[in-house]
Order: C-alpha cells, then sequence, then structure tokens
C-alpha cells in the first residue's frame, strides 16, 4: 500500500479518542511504518488489550485484529505467532495494560524473545477509567488515585524489558513522531521480541493534573523534558527526564 | 461437508491407557494441533502424552506459559487461525482461565479445556478427587451463555470425549469443557483405539462476518491471515466485529444468540446412559467416577429384586430440560451420588415431581457402591 491512510479504518472516524490525545499520533506512526515497509493487509495481524490504546488498532488499524481481555494481549499473540510464524505480530497495548496487569506476560515475552512486536502507548495513567495511576506515574504526580502525589516510584519499563531479554527496545514520545515512526519499522523488521515505548500525552487526565490541559503545550513539555540515553552518563541529571533513544 | 471420516492417525487396537493420556490421545485424533498449559496436579499427564503424539507425528505446537492465564489465551489466539486448541488443568488453574473462557465464549472461539478435577476449595487436596467444579464449570464468568460440558466416567471415555469435544467446538464455536476427575484421571484401564472415527471441521468462511445474531445454530467462521482485516472483540460488537458499547438491543442479540445456538440444538448435544428405566421405581442418578459406583449398586439392588433404574449424565451442560423430566417423571426416588456437596441433586430437584435424596461425600473418597446401596435400603 503506497499511502499511510490506507491503514486507517476511516469508516469508524470520529475516534474514541479525547481531543488532544497522542494515541493518534502513535495510530499514524504505526500505519506510516507498515506502509514504508510496504506490508500487504494479509501479512500483519494485532493484538490490543483493554484501554484507551486497545483502541489504537481496533478498529482503527485496517488489518486483522484481536481485541483481547486487559493485559492479555501478549498472551493471545503468542498463540497467534506459535500457530503462524509466518504472520507478523504486533501488539498494542497501554502502560497499565502491558506493565500492570499483563506484567508477567511482558516480561516473559522477553525472557522467550518471542518475534512479535509490542508498542506500549504509554501516557503515565489509566485514561479510560478515569485517570488512576499506573506503573508508569512518576513520583508525586497527581492521579485521581494519588490526590497529593504519587507515592511510589515508576517502572522503568524498558529497561526492565531490556534485562528480561528482549533483542529490540526503544523509548521515544509522541513528540518525537519520525524516530518514533523509525523505533516502530526496527521494532518490526527486528528478529525476536521488540518493545517500542511510546510515551503518549493524556492532557484529559494527566496533563489535567500534572503538564497541561493544552495539547500543544503538552507535546512541548515532552519535547523540552526529553534527552537522548546517548548523550547522558549520570544517572543523576535525568531523574526528572524522560530517558529516550534505544536501549 | 464439515463432517468427515477419518482414519485414525495414530495405532488403533487395545491399549493399557492412563485416563489423563486417553483424553489427549482423543483430541490429537480429532484433529488437535495446538496445546497450551501450566502444569498442576493431577492434569500435568496430559501435556505430556501431547507433547509425544507431536513429536512421534512431527505435526503441532505446544507451549507452556507463564500461568493459565496465559495458556488458555494463546489457544483463543491460535484457534481464530484455524487450528484446533486445548489446554488442560484442574480448578485453581481453572480458576485463573476464567476471564479468557468469558472472551472464548464472547468471541465464539472453538477451544477445548480439560478440567481434572481435585479437592477444593484452593489449593485443597491436589492428588485427591472430587466433582465439585460442577457449577463452577457452567458459571465460572460473568454474563449469561450457554457453554458444553462432558462427564466421562472412563478412559475408553476420556478418549471418546477427546474426539466429541472437538466437534461440538468446532460445529458450535464455543468453548468446550470435558470434566473429569482425579479418580478418572489417573486411572489405568483397557482403552479400545478404533481404525476410524468421525471429526467435524469448522465452516471457514473467508467471507463471513466475524459473528452472528442466529439465534437457532453458530455462524461460519473468518480466520485470521485471510486478508479481510477482521475485527475481533470481547466487546458488544456488531456482526461484522465492530465495538458497540452502549446500545441495548445488539447486546440483546448476542446473548440470545449465545444462549439460542446451544438450547436451540439442545437433542443433538446432550447424552445420557440409561439403564432399567422403563420399569424403574427409583433411580440413582448420576456423572463421572460416582456413576460407576452407582452402577455397580443398581446391579446389586436389581439382585435383590429392587425396580431401580440408572441415568447417567454424559453431558451435564447443557441440561437438556425437557428429557430429563420426562425421563424421570413418575419415578418415586432418585438418588445422586456425587463428590460434592449435592449440585446435580440440586438441578434435578426443580425437574422431576419425585423425592431427589443427594448422597453426597465432602471427604476427598470415591463414593462406593457399598455406601449407595446402604443409602438406598435405608431411605425406601
Amino acid at each position: 500500500m503506497k499511502n499511510y491512510m490506507d491503514w486507517i479504518r476511516t469508516d469508524y472516524f470520529p475516534t474514541a479518542f479525547c481531543a488532544g490525545c497522542g494515541h493518534g499520533i502513535i495510530l499514524k506512526a504505526i500505519a506510516k511504518a507498515l506502509t514504508e515497509l510496504e506490508f500487504k493487509r494479509e501479512e500483519v495481524v494485532f493484538v490490543s488489550g483493554i484501554g484507551c490504546s486497545g483502541w489504537i488498532p481496533s478498529p482503527y488499524i485496517k488489518a486483522d485484529s484481536i481485541h483481547t481481555t486487559h493485559g492479555r494481549a501478549l498472551a493471545f499473540a503468542t498463540g497467534v505467532k506459535l500457530a503462524r510464524p509466518d504472520l507478523t505480530v504486533i501488539v498494542v497495548g497501554g502502560d497499565g495494560d502491558i506493565a500492570s496487569i499483563g506484567g508477567n506476560h511482558l516480561i516473559h515475552a522477553a525472557r522467550r524473545n518471542i518475534d512479535i512486536t509490542c508498542i506500549m502507548a504509554d501516557n503515565n495513567n489509566y485514561g479510560m477509567t478515569g485517570g488512576q495511576y499506573s506503573p508508569t506515574t512518576p513520583q508525586g504526580a497527581k492521579t485521581t488515585t494519588s490526590r497529593k502525589g504519587h507515592v511510589e516510584p515508576p517502572f522503568d519499563v524498558a529497561y526492565m524489558v531490556k534485562a528480561a531479554g528482549a533483542s529490540y527496545v526503544a523509548r521515544y514520545t509522541v513528540a518525537h513522531f519520525p524516530q518514533l515512526v523509525n523505533a516502530i519499522k526496527k521494532a518490526i523488521t527486528t528478529p525476536g521480541f521488540s518493545f517500542v515505548q511510546a510515551i503518549s500525552s493524556c492532557p484529559t487526565h494527566f496533563g489535567r493534573r500534572n503538564i497541561s490541559q493544552d495539547p500543544y503545550e503538552y507535546l512541548d513539555y515532552l519535547k523540552k523534558n526529553s534527552v537522548n540515553i546517548k548523550n547522558v552518563k549520570e544517572t543523576d541529571e535525568i531523574r526528572n527526564k524522560i530517558t529516550i533513544g534505544e536501549f | 461437508m464439515p463432517w468427515k471420516r477419518i482414519k485414525l492417525p495414530i495405532k488403533p487396537g487395545r491399549f493399557l491407557v492412563q485416563g489423563d493420556e486417553a483424553v489427549a490421545d482423543g483430541a490429537f485424533c480429532a484433529g488437535m494441533r495446538f496445546y497450551a498449559g501450566y502444569p498442576i496436579t493431577p492434569a500435568s499427564e496430559v501435556i505430556t502424552r501431547v507433547q509425544e503424539r507431536f513429536e512421534e507425528s512431527g505435526e503441532g505446537v505446544y507451549f507452556q506459559g507463564e500461568d493459565e492465564i496465559a495458556s488458555i489465551a494463546a489457544c483463543i489466539g491460535a484457534s481464530w487461525t484455524g487450528v484446533k486448541a486445548m489446554t488442560a488443568t484442574s480448578g485453581p488453574g481453572f480458576d485463573l482461565m476464567v476471564e479468557n473462557l468469558g472472551y472464548a465464549i464472547f468471541t465464539e472461539t472453538p477451544l477445548v479445556i480439560v478440567d481434572v478435577q481435585r479437592a477444593g476449595p484452593s489449593t485443597g487436596q491436589a492428588a485427591r478427587p472430587s466433582q465439585g467444579d460442577y457449577h463452577q464449570v457452567r458459571y465460572a464468568t460473568h454474563g449469561d451463555y450457554e457453554i458444553i460440558v462432558l462427564t466421562p466416567w472412563s478412559c475408553q471415555e476420556l478418549f471418546e470425549f477427546g474426539i466429541r469435544a472437538f466437534n461440538l467446538a468446532e460445529r458450535y464455536r464455543v468453548p468446550v469443557i470435558i470434566l473429569t476427575d482425579e479418580a478418572v484421571g489417573h486411572l489405568r484401564e483397557p482403552v479400545v483405539y478404533p481404525e476410524e472415527i468421525d471429526v467435524f471441521d469448522r465452516e471457514h468462511d473467508p467471507d463471513a462476518p466475524p459473528f452472528s445474531f442466529d439465534e437457532r445454530d453458530a455462524g461460519p467462521m473468518p480466520l485470521i491471515g485471510d486478508g479481510k482485516a477482521l475485527l475481533i472483540t470481547g466487546s458488544t460488537h456488531t456482526e461484522a466485529g465492530k465495538r458497540v458499547t452502549q446500545d441495548p438491543e445488539i447486546h440483546r442479540k448476542i446473548v440470545k444468540h449465545l444462549i439460542g445456538k446451544i438450547q436451540h440444538n439442545v437433542s443433538d448435544i446432550f447424552e445420557s446412559h440409561e439403564e432399567f428405566i422403563e420399569d424403574a421405581e427409583i433411580v440413582i442418578a448420576s456423572y463421572g467416577i460416582s456413576a460407576r459406583s452407582g452402577f455397580e449398586a443398581v446391579k446389586r439392588l436389581r439382585e435383590k429384586g429392587l425396580k431401580v433404574g440408572f441415568f447417567r449424565f454424559k453431558v451435564i451442560w447443557p441440561l437438556w430440560e425437557k428429557y430429563v423430566r420426562e425421563r424421570l417423571s413418575g419415578i418415586k426416588k432418585i438418588f445422586v451420588p456425587e463428590m460434592n456437596a449435592g449440585h446435580l441433586s440440586r438441578e434435578l430437584e426443580r425437574l422431576v415431581n419425585g423425592e431427589v435424596i443427594s448422597i453426597s461425600e465432602l471427604g476427598t473418597n470415591i463414593i462406593t457402591p457399598e455406601t449407595i446401596v446402604k443409602e438406598v435400603e435405608a431411605r425406601l
């Protein structure tokens, strides 16, 4: 397919995403990656879970998609891949979906290094259910279940997946569109388990309480607060930054 | 025609086979070529046998999941590519599978689950039998639906039901549970493997919508990889798979379909084994291992001149209520031996006009024919 819009199921528009949600950017990044890699529709299957992230492939990507139970997308995808190794299997999930309820499936998929690509649309909170804290909510951040500031430290999911044995791990934000498309392309074409943590914007819930309710200001924040992992040595320097790049 | 007669893909003949192995062999003969499971007593022998069959045939993929949640999820994913998939577990593992069992029911995914019952609740006694999952397998997941549950009483039937479970799962696009227990699962007895068997393969139609609202039957099934951009979801959906999360009418249609496709065909699905019912004044009704003792008790009571009949449920769900009501009407007393607090007896109480007497074993001992005979004689 020549145009990335060929991968988008526009007949179900308008999307379910809130105004200013970064998930639309991730949708476009996936569609662009598939277009540039010249995939045919029957060669790729998407598997998603429950939450805002589940809507990215199901129904908006025009390919086979299995919209599964909360957190279990990687487990369903494992069955698809084992039964049809010739198919390219891509899982799209959220931070709650992939790293919390589905955390065990994530580390075991990485350990097995099964040839699946997992894109984690990370908006730092549970958007669908009203903005509760997730495993990637920064310490001190305000959510509907951490009204005075979150007491727990977050997971560094990219490091965890790398340590568990994944072949390719990258993290970019939705404010780094070309890098994100490139990372998704590399993830899909790298044999073994690939993980792309796509930091997304959630103006409706997380942004309103912590960054900004304005979509542009949110993206600007993501851009200004990101630092490439190659350019930093000391962890102190990056404590309050989003580290991006390939891990 | 999706029905076909095939030559048995393993060696026919008469063999000494363990129950867990027999169900694995039956499933393999029915065409099961994907297995995912998590180790659990007393079901672990199933994956061992599956592995042997896959290795000697060079066909099939097995996978040990990180837990039972992942195992059943992998089976569902595999099933949508067109392969026949199975998992086996026991109560504690079945508990974990329930979430995705609901998903399989709602997405009408053909699938077979073997539940080798052990004593519960919780970890209970891992290597002792029970029939405590009678209602769990029926009402495990939230919402309204119908499901198929087969209850074999021998190693021979574990083999045969391994085949039948897949035929029903493929025919009605529904998860089918083979509900056995530690006693039958770990029993070894002679089993006859026939030369030929009948198998049903799902009706694959790449152009069909993934779901149906037909209240009388299951629809054909498109597959992942057909190139039709299939939408599969466990959320309320249109026939095309579009998520519709606020429309009561669509939800009503789906639930009526899930119930209707099974209930409308209950006479094809339900199966019973009956002896001496015609002249019976009292009946011993049971299923699984308890029915074996029940049948022996019937023979001993007959020798004593009592008009005792035998009714064994080979399928406990769907319960063909009309048929059971008719067959057991006019029976004065129905004795129901089972290794639980009286699950089948409660079902029968609402169906029959005679007195239903539960012979309940809450420990982990198999109910003996002596116990049943004594109980019947005491209550005559």
